[in-house]
């Protein structure tokens, strides 16, 4: 389904900030995976989902979706590819719009979109249709600006407009992080219905171990721009939190002693 | 008593201008506002249009055509600025400006090398689709009014299509249109394109309202634009949100900038000051929400440090 062959990147090259974010990273999914993401700040989570989406070219490797090769589609045609959730908020939607007219920009996506009326009054009975479905009583509000509702309620519908064509991959990036705890479980009921309705293929990035353990089919532990821990199946199922709070500290001893060793 | 009448006397040529800036308010409204983004290329392709228009009317062209033709030649000043932006990713600022100096020599061409091409006189009566300054002003109003209308209905169907609304989100937040899967380069340019199409319409406009095209025409063109649109915008942003009522906003703007301008000639102050009042009421309205949220804040960390 999709496949991360040997791709770097490294920020700032050749300058004093230079920062190696990815580095020789390989990574294989199947149809209908759901890969949960964890890993200390900077390790390179969020640079794997902006090499997969494009947001900048990678400077080595391959990216392959379904066996065609993305490594040089822009950003913009990979879309038709990828649905994406933001840590912010805010990213996701385009605040100064109303809701329908948000839903309407995703239901384009991958489409040649034309110069027809964008929302018709059938539209608007399947963005309500949909939007009941979340059951955060946004039925009623579709005139309303994106930019007006809360931060749960507007991941949910950044969630529900990145599922809205089908895409083949769903990536999703600390989508929770700015949430209070019961709209976050809330969200994340709906992210694991989503994929499961849809039959999409996820990852999921999240520094909740609970959550990590309990959502998706596969876990993975970056570190310094690698994946350094890959469980599934059987394996993942009986992780506790222990193991995995053991895992970090044994990084975090390596870490130290890899900074150790460059500094003499 | 007698003064008032003349005042009076004043508003319709007034709002003749008003009309045709707010025309090329419209314009500005679709980069300033839609696409988020400082178009300077307005100041050159307000002159195109003039010199398009002017120059084709000269060699005896149908008006209409000539107006439409001096559109696409706005178009086309709108397009270089965002392929120097999107393309060679220069800061669109900057690449506007070098489009409207670049746009000095093509109008100068354009006018055969004369800085100012008339366009009055007996001949031309027939001619044009609107008369020189307050002649047959009541034709005239209706005429602009009709191109207003026509433009704001346009207008508002464009930008509630599939595509419209692709190029609100580019300048709502581009890196999510893209997650979407919206050409952003394409939309800001097409953004540009069109707006300083407008912004020619209204200087082919303009051409006829004044009579000539003059190089210098388009100098100090963005400050009153941007005047009716945030004029207009303060105005309307009260009392709703409607998109149509929005770009209509815009041509009051335009009427109540010229009704203010003409007000203070009439009042004595020299014509030399207009452009430094224009400027000002710019950068006071610009300035004053950003101030005062400042000294709001201010206000509120005092209270709870007190
Ligand atoms: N656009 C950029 N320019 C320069 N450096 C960057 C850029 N994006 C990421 N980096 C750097 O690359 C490294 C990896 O960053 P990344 O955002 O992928 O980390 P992360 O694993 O998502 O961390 P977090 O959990 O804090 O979100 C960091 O050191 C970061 O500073
Ligand atoms: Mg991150």
């Amino acid at each position: 389904m999709l496949e991360i062959k040997n791709v770097s990147k490294t920020f700032n090259a050749g300058t004093i900030n230079e920062k190696k974010a990815l580095n020789q990273l390989n990574l294989k999914l199947e149809n209908e995976d759901f890969v949960t993401v964890i890993g200390g700040n900077g390790a390179g989570k969020s640079t794997m989902l902006n090499a997969i989406t494009g947001v900048f070219r990678i400077d080595s490797g391959e990216v392959t979706v379904d066996g065609q090769n993305i490594t040089n589609l822009p950003e913009y045609k990979r879309a038709k590819y990828i649905g994406r959730v933001f840590q912010d908020p805010m990213m996701g939607t385009a605040a100064d719009m109303w809701v329908e007219e948000n839903l309407s920009i995703a239901e384009s996506r991958g489409k040649h979109r034309t110069i027809k009326w964008a929302i018709t009054k059938k539209d608007r009975e399947r963005f309500r249709e949909l939007l009941t479905q979340l059951d955060l009583g946004l039925e009623n509000r579709l005139s309303t600006k994106m930019g007006l509702l809360s931060g749960g309620q507007r991941q949910a519908i950044t969630l529900l407009m990145a599922a809205m064509q089908k895409p083949k991959l769903l990536l999703l990036d600390e989508h929770t992080a700015a949430l209070d705890p019961a709209t976050a479980s809330k969200v994340l009921a709906l992210t694991d219905r989503i994929v499961a309705e849809n039959h999409l293929t996820a990852i999921m990035i999240t520094h909740n171990m609970k959550d990590a353990i309990q959502h998706g089919n596969r876990l993975i532990m970056m570190n310094q721009g690698k994946i350094i821990y890959d469980v599934s199946g059987e394996e993942k199922a009986k992780l506790t939190k222990a193991d995995l709070m053991a895992k970090f500290a044994e990084i975090a001893g390596e870490n130290q002693e890899s900074d150790r060793m460059l500094l003499n | 008593m007698e003064t008032l009448l003349t005042w009076i006397g004043t508003l319709p040529g007034a709002i003749g201008q008003g009309f045709v800036w707010g025309i090329m308010a419209l314009g500005l409204y679709i980069t300033f506002k839609i696409l988020d983004v400082a178009d300077l290329t307005v100041d050159g392709s307000i002159c195109t249009g003039a010199a398009v228009c002017t120059m084709l009317i000269l060699s005896g062209v149908n008006v209409i055509v000539a107006m439409i033709v001096a559109f696409f030649a706005g178009a086309l000043a709108g397009l270089v600025t965002g392929i120097l932006h999107t393309i060679m990713g220069i800061p669109a600022i900057l690449a506007g400006i070098l489009t409207q100096l670049m746009l000095w020599s093509v109008n100068l061409l354009i006018m055969s090398g004369k800085a100012n091409q008339p366009l009055v006189g007996f001949q031309f009566r027939d001619k044009v689709l609107i008369s020189t300054g307050t002649n047959n002003i009541v034709k005239t109003l209706i005429i602009l009014g009709i191109i207003i209308l026509m433009l704001i209905c346009a207008l508002y169907w464009f930008f509630g299509t599939q595509f419209g609304i692709s190029l609100r989100s580019t300048g709502n937040n581009r890196s999510m249109s893209r997650a979407q899967g919206i050409n952003t380069s394409f939309t800001t340019v097409f953004g540009l394109a069109l707006s300083n199409g407008i912004v020619a319409l209204a200087g082919s406009l303009l051409a006829q309202q004044q009579g000539a095209a003059d190089i210098n025409m388009g100098r100090g063109a963005i400050v009153i634009g941007l005047a009716a649109v945030i004029v207009g915008e303060a105005i309307i942003s009260k009392i709703s949100s409607n998109f149509f009522l929005k770009l209509f906003s815009v041509i009051v703007g335009a009427i109540i900038y010229w009704i203010v301008f003409q007000t203070v000639i009439f009042l004595g102050l020299p014509s030399e000051y207009l452009k430094m009042l224009s400027a000002l009421v710019v950068a006071i309205f610009l300035g004053v929400p950003y101030i005062k949220k400042q000294w709001f804040s201010k206000k509120a960390v005092l209270k709870k440090n007190a």
